[in-house]
């Protein structure tokens, strides 16, 4: 096979693949923009006609979607913060300091990631609501500033990366390890931060179980729950249905295009954790 | 002790305070607590009271939904091997040196983050049995398509397939080991006229094992918990198919207010972990290799 014929055939099944990907993005977003008939058609028309635009506005009329965006926002804001923070300490600890026990640890954090949600679900919302905290966002924020195992993970193996004479350098001219960590140690890993910082976003973005456990005022969803409740309510209506279903997609998927390097970095730095 | 590793054991344990201090509140009290409630009787209302194995016993014995939903689960575990072979196999198409592969990559990938309520929302309409798009595709092709969400035979596979379109997220991390793949094994390989099929089973493959148990391995947790596709799809429907272990162990907790019940649910689900996750990493000795390793 000649180079050329086998670039030709690879190209046939990567355009052949893309379109089978694609078509679902393209059958949401044209769906979204028919009128009630075109929706029901009997075969796919993949251009609407005529272009409703309203449906829009219909959808968001009975989903509120500045009020859920505002509230998945928070709750993005606050795991943001709560995980870089609480993440850089351990991390550190981890990685760059020799004590006794420190494997022991690190090994039963490691263990955690392997736990089923399920085990501490019911204990913690127990624990939740005995405080009067559930209907509030702060059971979806607060755990976020106690360390998340996985992104501990990979900021530890960032952290393991970096050489080991620059610590040494600041303990010979008297810096604490609280001193090397902040001067030294972060400013050189705003790749790993912003990676599991991203990470940390699209997962409170995406989250379910969590709102669904624990907000139950309507004021309070996030767009997760909220376009699980306007599917409830407005099952059927496909062409609207899609609609809140691409202003729930849209956000993220422009946040991966602004931030594809985070992102590629981000996987590079899962593939070398293994 | 000496005074130095003293100081030491201090720091350590103040830098991991943040994580040990949830771990402790977050995980250990919980696991501890959830293995206790499983041997109570608690409806939330009154105080929990002791049942012994009564939960663990009448949840095997007397439920009759309780093994049907291990079962439904473990046919879930059809979708490992199925998106190993699709993941890996994207991922070796797009190790190539094409023209505008990296619009391959990112279109193949896109699906992977949408967020998991608008996928299944979108899967709903695209598995509509009349007006759907895989039935309308087959229907041009005179192929009767079957009622998918709504058939009790196909609503599982309609949730593979659903999830196979997700592949993405774990082809660019195969892609990423594949790139890490020495060149000089393949050109040893060329040296002893291995075809490109010999390459893929004897070099590639064993190269990037440790990456495809990790996948194996949190593919098998996420299986056991799969949960949220199925809470908005189908809710366990229909005719109780979907009616996977985590859903019931859901409805157990927040529907029935069982939380006993949910506690021992959660707690065989533990073991059932484990004892999986320790076959995996058992077998894995077998097959997994680490770079530098001796045999």
């Amino acid at each position: 096979m000649t180079k050329r014929t086998s670039q030709i055939l690879g190209h046939s099944v990567l355009i052949l693949l893309s379109i089978v990907f694609f078509a679902p993005f393209l059958f949401m977003v044209s769906t979204s923009l028919k009128a009630d008939q075109q929706v029901f058609s009997d075969h796919i028309q993949w251009i609407p006609h005529p272009i409703v635009w309203s449906n829009y506005p219909e959808a968001l009329k009975f989903f509120p979607f500045l009020t859920y965006l505002r509230n998945t926002l928070i709750l993005c804001a606050g795991n943001v913060i709560g995980t870089v923070l609480s993440a850089a300490l351990p991390a550190y600890a981890f990685s760059r300091l020799k004590w006794k026990g420190r494997d022991v640890l690190f090994y039963t954090m490691i263990a955690t990631i392997m736990l089923p949600s399920q085990v501490t679900l019911l204990p913690v919302f127990l624990l939740f609501r005995a405080i009067g905290w559930t209907g509030t966002f702060l059971p979806l924020i607060v755990p976020a500033f106690f360390g998340k195992a996985f992104s501990i993970f990979l900021l530890r193996q960032f952290f393991l990366g970096i050489p080991q004479e620059l610590s040494d350098a600041a303990r010979i001219d008297g810096c604490s390890e609280w001193g090397i960590l902040w001067r030294i140690i972060m400013p050189l890993a705003k790749p790993a931060i912003a990676t599991i910082a991203l990470f940390s976003f699209m997962g409170t973005w995406t989250d379910f179980q969590g709102p669904l456990i624990y907000l139950h005022n309507e004021k309070l969803y996030t767009l997760a729950i909220g376009l699980n409740s306007f599917l409830g309510r407005h099952g059927g209506e496909w062409n609207l249905l899609m609609a809140a279903s691409t202003v729930v997609t849209v956000p993220l998927i422009i946040i991966f295009f602004v931030a594809q390097k985070t992102f590629v970095e981000g996987i590079a730095l899962t593939g070398r954790a293994n | 002790m000496r005074r130095s590793e003293r100081r030491a054991v201090l720091t350590g344990l103040m830098f991991v305070s943040p994580w040990l201090i949830g771990f402790l509140i977050f995980t250990l009290y919980p696991v501890i607590a959830s293995g206790y409630l499983s041997f109570t009787d608690y409806r939330v209302l009154a105080p929990p009271r002791w049942v012994g194995m009564a939960n663990y016993h009448s949840l095997v014995i007397d439920h009759d939904y309780f093994l049907p939903s291990l079962w439904d689960t473990i046919f879930m575990f059809l979708e490992l091997p199925l998106s190993l072979i699709m993941g890996l196999a994207l991922a070796l198409l797009l190790d190539q040196k094409l023209r505008g592969i990296a619009v391959y990559r990112t279109l193949f990938y896109l699906p992977s983050i949408v967020p998991v309520v608008s996928s299944a929302v979108l899967w709903m309409w695209v598995l509509n049995p009349e007006h759907g798009l895989i039935n309308s595709v087959l229907h041009s092709m005179h192929i009767p398509g079957p009622a998918w969400l709504a058939s009790p035979a196909w609503a599982k596979p309609a949730m593979i397939l659903m999830d196979l379109w997700g592949v993405g997220g774990g082809m660019v991390i195969y892609l990423a080991a594949l790139q890490g793949v020495p060149t000089s094994l393949y050109e040893a390989a060329d040296l002893d006229g291995a075809n490109g099929w010999k390459k893929i089973r004897y070099v590639t493959i064993p190269s990037i094992s440790p990456v495809i148990f990790f996948n194996l391995i949190m593919g098998v947790i996420g299986t056991f918990q799969y949960f949220t596709q199925t809470y908005i799809m189908t809710n366990g429907g229909p005719n109780n198919s979907t009616l996977f272990y985590a859903i019931y162990l859901y409805q157990n907790a927040f529907q029935y207010f069982r939380m006993g019940t949910a506690c021992a649910m959660a707690w065989i689900l533990f073991l059932i972990t484990l004892v999986a996750t320790f076959v995996v990493f058992k077998s894995s000795a077998r097959w997994v290799y680490y770079e530098g390793e001796t045999r």
